[in-house]
C-alpha cells in the first residue's frame, strides 16, 4: 500500500521543528510500523538526507524505549501494544499517518521523535525502591508469606514498562499512572510497607517538581498504557499520599 | 600459554567457594571511598553490580546506551530463574542444578564456576523478594514453581510471562537507590567505544554521548563489562536492535581473551521471518513446548498444497503428520533440549517439508492439549465429556490462563489466531554462550578489567538450559564481582584518583575521533543496514545451526570481502557532534565484522558437535550431535593479535573431577 | 524528606476540588427540594424560602460556606487548568482525544465555565434581588413573596431555555465530576462500580430535576 507520512522533525533541542510530508509506497500489511519507518529511513539514506532519528530497542513490547504519537494517539490506534507491536495492516492504502513525538514540558525533545523521559529516573530515584542491601544476608524468601491475590495486584501494577504513554495520552500530560504502579506495588507487598509513607510522599513531591500536570481522571492514561495499568493504581497512590500526609507525627 | 590462568580454587567442589571468600583480600569500608569503578551495561549483570558495589561503598560510574538502565534486553526474558531451592521438595539441590547445567552445556563449562553458580543461586531469589519483586505466588502466600526443558524437577521461579523484567526492575530500584545516594553516577545515552589500558591495567573506558556526540574520558580502578551477548551479528535475532558486541570487542581488541566465539544458541520457538524487510525477530516462550506438539505433513503433496493456500494445517489427518520430536525423541518428545529441537526442525525443513512460503516453518499445534484439559475440566466439573464444542471450549480456556499473553502476541504479529489454528515457529538466534574469557574471580586477561554475565563465556558451555541466563547475570552482579573484585583492589587503596591526563587515554581517544571521523567523511552509497543485513545472510547460512568445513572456509572469505567493502562503501548521514543512529551503528556493525571473522575461525577449529556447535562432519549415523572429548574438551580462547584471522589459540584445558562424562542421548 | 502540607501537591489540589464538589453536590440536593416544593404547594415552598431567607445560621455560616466552595472549586479548577496548560506547552497536531476519553472529561473547564456564566445569572436574578430586598432597601419580609417572584422569573422564556442549557451542562459536569471526585479521594475499590452507577444517576435526575420544575412553573405561569 501507499501512504502519505507527516513527521515532526526538529534538528535538535533548541530547533523549532515542523511537520514534513513524506510519501511511501510498497508497504506491506505485515510489515511493523517501526520496520515501515526503517524503509523510509533507508530511502533517506540513499537520497543523502538524513533518516528520522525515533526510540526503539527491543521490538516486542518490554523494554519501553520506542514511543510516537500516531495519528493522535500514543502507540498508535490499536489497544494494549507499543508501537514496536503495531503493524501496518492497521492501516488502509491512501491514508494520511501523523507521527509526532510524545509531548509534554516533562519531555524535552532530543531530536525529531525522540524525547528525553528522564524525569521518570527522577520520580524513580527519589523513592521507587526497598531499602534493602543487595549484600545477600537477606532472610529467606519464603520467611514472609504474602496472599496471592496481594502478589497477582503488585505483579500487575510492576509490570509498567515506564514509555510515557500515560503522559503523553493525558491532556494535561500528567504522570500519576506511570508513578502510581510504582508506589502500588511496593504498597502491596509486605516488602514495601516499611517505607510506604516516606516513599510516596517523595515520588509524589518529585512528580510534581518535575512540571507535569495534574491528574483530572479522564482515564486517557488507562486506555492507552500498553501493559494495562489500571487507574486503580492512581486511587491507591491517591489514598495512600492522604494517608502519609494526615498521619499522626511522633 | 601463561596468561591463561584460572585460578580455580583448591580444594573439594563444594568448598571452594566459601573457603575462597575466606582467605581473599579485602578492602577495608573506609578505603572503599577512594576506589572508582566503571561498569558498562546495566542489564542484570551489570545494574546487580553496580547496586552491590555502591552499597559496599565504591564510587560506581555506570553507562547504559539505552535511556535508562530499565531498558536493557535482560527485560524481555520470559519463562524464569532458576534456583536449587527444593521449595517442592522434589529432590532438588545444588548438586543437580549444578550437574544439570554441566550436562546441558554438553560439558564444555567450568566445574567450578557451575557450582558456584548452583551455590548462590538460592540467595538471589531471597534477594529479589526482599527487595519487591513480584513473583508468582500459590494460594497458600508461598513462591511458585514451574519446570523447564532438560530438567527432572521444578525449580524455576516466575513472574508471569515477564520475570526478566521484574528482576531487572528489582536490580534497577537497587541501583535507583545508590543513585539518590550520589554512589552511582548514572550515564544514560552513553556508549563505550574503547577501554584505556595505563601500565597493563585497565584504568578507564572513553565513551560518546550519544545525544551530544561529545567524547568524554572517565578513569577508574577497575572496569567491568556487562554488554550482554552478541547475537545480532545474524542481523535478525531475538535480541534487541540495539544490543551489540562492542564493548566485548572493544576490550578483547586491547588484551582480554576471547573464548568460544562459535556457541550460539539457536531458540526453537521463534516466529518465523514474514519477509525481507524484517528487522528483528520475536520468541515464543520454551514453556509453549509443554502442550504445544511440533510437527510437519508427511507427504509432500500436503505441503505444496499449503504453501499454495489450497489447504489447511487442520484438514491434514493425523496420519499424515509427521510429529518429527515425537518419532525421533520419544523419551523427550516435544520437550528436549533447545540445540535438539532446533536442528531437528532445520533438518524437516531442509528436506523440503517447511509449511510457510518461504519454506522455513514448521508447526506448534495446541489442538490436543486443548482436547486434553477440556476433557478434564469437563470431568472435574461433572459436564459432558463427550461435547465436542464444550470440551473445545473448556480447553481453550485452559491454554489462555497458562498461555495468553504469548497467543495474543503470536496473533498481533501474525494476525492468525493460534486457538483455531497451529501456530507456526521457526529456530532463531536467541543466547551467545561464547564471550570474553575471564578467571575464577571474571576477571578477565586484562588486570582490573572484568566480565560479566553474558558478556564472559563461563557458566553455559556449548548450550544453555532455559531460565539460566537470568540466574547467572544476577549471582554474577550480586554475589560474585563484588567479593572478588576487592581482591584485586586492595593494592589499590593508596594509587588515588585516576587521571585522564595519561598519554594512554588521550591515544585511545583519538584512536576513537579518527574512526568516526572516517565513517563521517567517508563518500559511500550503501546505508549500515546493507552491511549488517549481508552479514548476517552468511553467518545464518554458514554460521548458524549446521556448520561444514566448506561453508565456514568460504564464509570467512566472504566476511573479509564484506568487511573490505563495507570500510570502502558505508555511508552515514549527519555529523559526529549530534543525534546520530547511523554513526552508533555503523561503529557496531564494523566490530560485527571482524569478530564475525574469529567466530567462524572458531567453528572451523572445532571439528566436534557439541551444544549449539553442530558440525556435519561429526555427527551419528542417526544424525546426531558427535562431541569428542578426546581433542576438544577444552575452552577456546583467542587472543587477537592485529587482525581477527590470525588470533591466537590458547586452550583452558576443562577438567571434570565430579562429574562423568557422558553422551547427551534423549531418546 | 518532603513533609510540605498535603495541599500543596497535586493530589492534596485535587483532593480539594473533590472535597469541595461533594459540598456542592449535596447543596444541589438540598435546592432541588425546595425548588420542588414549588410544583406541588404554593404555601410549602413559601415557607422553606422563608426559613432559608430569615434563618440567621443559614445567611451567615452556611450561606458564606457556600460561597466559599463556590469560589474555591472555580479558583482552583481555573488554577489546575492553567497548571495543566502548560505542561504541555507544543501541543499536538493531530489529537484523537475520543479514542480515550470521553467528550465531558476532557473538557471540564468549559462545562464549569458555563455553569459558572449561569451562576452569574442566577445570582443576578435571585441572590442580589433577595440581598437587595433584606439588607439594603431594608424592605419589610413578607413570607409569602416568594413563589410569586419565582413564577415571574420564570414567565421568560428565554431564561428557561438559558437554565437548560446549564443545567444540560451540569449534567455532562457531574457525569464526569461524580466518579472522579471518588477517585480523587482515593476510592477505588469494591463499593467504586455501585458508586459510580450511582453517579450517573444523580448527574442525569438532579438536573433534570431542576430543568423539569423550570417547565412546570413556565407552564404554570402562562395559565
Amino acid at each position: 500500500m501507499n501512504l502519505t507520512l507527516k513527521i515532526w522533525r526538529q534538528k535538535n533541542a533548541n530547533d523549532k521543528g515542523s511537520m514534513v510530508d513524506y510519501q511511501i509506497s510498497d508497504v506491506s500489511p505485515d510489515m511493523s510500523f517501526l520496520e515501515m519507518l526503517d524503509v523510509l529511513n533507508e530511502d533517506l539514506i540513499t537520497k543523502d538526507e538524513e533518516p528520522v532519528a525515533f526510540d526503539h530497542d527491543c521490538r516486542e513490547g518490554i523494554c519501553g524505549m520506542c514511543s510516537l504519537h500516531i495519528n493522535g494517539e500514543p502507540h498508535g490506534p490499536d489497544k494494549g501494544i507499543t508501537t514496536c507491536q503495531l503493524h501496518m495492516r492497521s492501516f488502509k492504502n491512501g491514508d494520511t499517518i501523523y507521527i509526532e513525538p510524545f509531548r509534554a514540558k516533562a519531555f524535552p525533545i532530543i531530536k525529531d521523535l525522540i524525547v528525553d523521559r528522564s524525569a521518570f529516573e527522577r520520580i524513580q530515584q527519589s523513592g521507587g525502591y526497598v531499602s534493602v542491601n543487595t549484600s545477600g544476608n537477606t532472610q529467606d524468601a519464603n520467611a514472609i508469606p504474602v496472599p496471592k491475590e496481594d502478589a497477582d495486584m503488585a505483579f500487575d501494577a510492576a509490570t509498567c514498562i515506564g514509555c510515557g504513554a500515560c503522559v503523553a495520552a493525558c491532556k494535561n500530560s500528567s504522570a500519576m499512572l506511570f508513578t502510581s504502579a510504582k508506589v502500588s506495588q511496593f504498597a502491596l507487598l509486605p516488602q514495601g510497607k516499611v517505607e510506604a509513607k516516606k516513599r510516596v510522599q517523595d515520588m509524589v513531591a518529585q512528580m510534581d517538581a518535575e512540571g507535569f500536570g495534574n491528574c483530572s481522571n479522564t482515564g486517557a492514561c488507562e486506555a492507552e498504557c500498553p501493559k494495562g495499568i489500571s487507574l486503580e493504581n492512581i486511587a491507591r497512590l491517591n489514598r495512600e499520599l492522604i494517608k502519609a500526609k494526615t498521619a499522626v507525627k511522633h | 600459554m601463561t596468561k591463561l590462568d584460572s585460578k580455580i580454587p583448591s580444594g573439594a567442589l563444594k568448598d571452594k567457594w566459601t573457603n575462597y571468600k575466606n582467605n581473599i583480600n579485602l578492602v577495608n569500608p573506609a578505603n572503599k571511598r577512594l576506589i572508582d569503578v566503571i561498569v558498562v551495561g546495566t542489564g542484570l549483570a551489570g545494574g546487580s553490580a553496580a547496586a552491590t558495589l555502591a552499597e559496599l561503598g565504591y564510587n560506581v560510574k555506570a553507562f547504559a546506551f539505552q535511556d535508562s538502565p530499565r531498558r536493557a534486553h535482560s527485560i524481555a526474558a520470559q519463562g524464569g530463574i532458576n534456583a536449587a531451592k527444593n521449595y517442592q521438595g522434589d529432590g532438588d539441590s545444588i548438586y543437580r542444578l549444578f550437574y544439570d547445567t554441566v550436562k546441558g552445556g554438553d560439558y564444555r563449562a567450568r566445574e567450578a564456576n557451575v557450582y558456584r553458580l548452583a551455590e548462590v543461586s538460592a540467595n538471589i531469589i531471597d534477594q529479589c523478594v526482599a527487595q519487591g519483586v513480584p513473583f508468582a505466588r500459590d494460594y497458600g502466600g508461598l513462591l511458585d514453581n514451574r519446570s523447564f526443558g532438560g530438567v527432572l524437577v521444578s525449580r524455576t521461579f516466575y513472574a508471569k510471562g515477564q520475570t526478566g523484567q521484574q528482576l531487572l526492575l528489582g536490580a534497577y530500584s537497587a541501583m535507583n537507590r545508590q543513585i539518590s545516594r550520589g554512589k552511582i553516577k548514572m550515564y544514560n545515552r552513553h556508549e563505550m567505544m574503547d577501554v584505556v589500558i595505563v601500565d597493563g591495567k585497565a584504568r578507564g573506558i572513553i565513551t560518546r554521548d550519544l545525544v551530544t556526540g561529545k567524547i568524554e574520558r572517565h578513569g577508574a580502578h577497575a572496569v567491568v563489562v556487562g554488554s550482554g551477548g552478541y547475537g545480532n551479528i545474524f542481523f535478525l535475532s531475538t535480541n534487541a536492535m540495539g544490543s551489540n558486541a562492542s564493548a566485548a570487542w572493544k576490550i578483547h581488541k586491547k588484551g582480554a581473551y576471547f573464548a568460544n566465539p562459535c556457541f550460539t544458541q539457536i531458540h526453537p520457538t521463534c516466529i518465523p521471518v514474514a519477509g525481507e524487510l524484517q528487522a528483528k525477530l520475536t520468541l515464543m516462550s520454551e514453556s509453549l513446548r509443554n502442550d504445544g506438539r511440533i510437527w510437519v505433513p508427511k507427504n509432500m503433496d500436503d505441503v505444496k498444497a499449503i504453501r499454495a493456500g489450497q489447504l489447511k494445517p487442520t484438514q491434514i489427518p493425523e496420519e499424515n503428520r509427521d510429529y518429527y520430536l515425537e518419532r525421533r525423541y520419544p523419551a523427550f518428545g516435544n520437550l528436549v533440549p533447545r540445540d535438539v529441537a532446533s536442528r531437528a526442525a532445520k533438518e524437516r525443513c531442509d528436506a523440503g517439508y517447511g509449511v510457510n512460503a518461504t519454506g522455513q516453518a514448521v508447526y506448534l499445534d495446541f489442538a490436543s492439549a486443548i482436547e486434553r484439559y477440556g476433557k478434564e475440566t469437563a470431568h472435574v466439573q461433572g459436564l459432558d465429556e463427550n461435547d465436542k464444542a464444550l470440551v473445545t471450549k473448556l480447553g481453550k480456556q485452559v491454554i489462555e490462563n497458562k498461555y495468553g499473553n504469548l497467543f495474543q502476541m503470536y496473533e498481533k504479529i501474525v494476525d492468525e489466531n493460534p486457538y483455531e489454528t497451529p501456530m507456526m515457529i521457526y529456530p532463531a538466534v536467541h543466547y551467545t554462550m561464547g564471550g570474553i574469557w575471564v578467571d575464577y574471580n571474571l576477571m578477565t586477561t586484562v588486570p582490573g578489567l572484568y566480565a560479566i554475565g553474558e558478556a564472559n563465556f563461563s557458566d553455559h558451555g556449548a548450550n544453555r538450559l532455559g531460565a539460566s541466563a537470568l540466574m547467572q547475570g544476577l549471582a554474577d552482579g550480586y554475589f560474585v564481582l563484588p567479593y572478588t573484585i576487592g581482591d584485586y583492589l586492595a593494592d589499590d587503596i593508596r594509587t588515588g584518583p585516576i587521571s585522564t591526563d595519561h598519554p594512554a587515554f588521550a591515544e585511545a581517544e583519538k584512536e576513537v575521533v579518527d574512526r568516526l571521523e572516517h565513517f563521517i567523511n567517508n563518500k559511500g552509497t550503501k546505508s549500515v543496514d546493507t552491511f549488517h543485513r549481508k552479514l548476517g545472510l552468511i553467518m545464518w547460512n554458514k554460521c548458524g545451526m549446521a556448520r561444514n568445513k566448506e561453508g565456514l572456509t568460504s564464509a570467512i572469505e566472504e566476511i573479509k570481502v564484506l568487511r573490505e567493502e563495507f570500510w570502502k562503501e558505508v555511508r552515514v548521514p549527519g555529523g559526529m557532534n549530534e543525534f546520530n543512529d547511523e554513526l552508533a551503528k555503523a561503529g557496531r556493525v564494523a566490530d560485527y565484522l571482524e569478530l564475525a571473522e574469529l567466530f567462524a575461525k572458531d567453528a572451523l577449529h572445532r571439528e566436534e558437535s557439541c551444544g549449539g556447535h553442530f558440525r556435519e562432519e561429526s555427527q551419528s549415523e542417526e544424525g546426531e550431535a558427535k562431541r569428542d572429548d578426546e581433542n576438544f574438551k577444552y575452552a577456546a580462547v583467542w587472543e587477537y593479535t592485529g587482525n581477527p584471522g590470525e588470533a591466537i589459540l590458547h586452550k583452558e584445558d576443562l577438567v571434570y573431577e565430579n562429574i562423568e562424562l557422558k553422551t547427551r542421548s534423549y531418546k | 524528606m518532603s513533609k510540605s502540607g498535603l495541599f500543596k501537591s497535586s493530589i492534596g489540589r485535587k483532593l480539594a476540588m473533590a472535597l469541595s464538589a461533594l459540598f456542592l453536590m449535596i447543596f444541589l440536593l438540598q435546592h432541588l427540594f425546595i425548588n420542588l416544593t414549588a410544583v406541588f404547594s404554593e404555601d410549602a415552598f413559601n415557607e422553606l424560602s422563608h426559613f432559608m431567607g430569615t434563618n440567621p445560621l443559614v445567611q451567615f455560616v452556611a450561606q458564606p460556606i457556600l460561597i466559599f466552595a463556590v469560589v474555591f472549586h472555580f479558583v482552583m479548577g481555573m488554577y489546575l487548568e492553567m497548571k495543566n496548560r502548560a505542561a504541555r506547552p507544543i501541543a499536538y497536531k493531530k489529537v484523537n482525544g475520543a479514542a480515550n476519553s470521553t467528550w465531558m472529561s476532557r473538557n471540564m473547564a468549559i462545562s464549569g465555565l458555563v455553569i459558572l456564566a449561569f451562576l452569574v445569572l442566577h445570582f443576578i436574578d435571585f441572590w442580589v434581588p433577595e440581598i437587595n430586598h433584606k439588607y439594603i432597601a431594608m424592605a419589610p419580609e413578607d413570607p409569602t413573596r416568594y413563589y410569586g417572584e419565582l413564577l415571574h422569573k420564570f414567565s421568560n422564556p428565554a431564561r428557561v431555555v438559558a437554565y437548560i442549557v446549564a443545567f444540560g451542562l451540569l449534567a455532562l459536569h457531574l457525569l464526569h465530576g461524580f466518579g472522579s471526585a471518588f477517585q480523587s479521594m482515593g476510592q477505588n475499590n469494591k463499593y467504586i462500580d455501585g458508586l459510580k452507577k450511582f453517579g450517573v444517576f444523580y448527574s442525569i435526575v438532579v438536573p433534570l430535576g431542576f430543568i423539569l420544575i423550570a417547565i412546570a412553573l413556565y407552564v404554570t405561569g402562562l395559565k
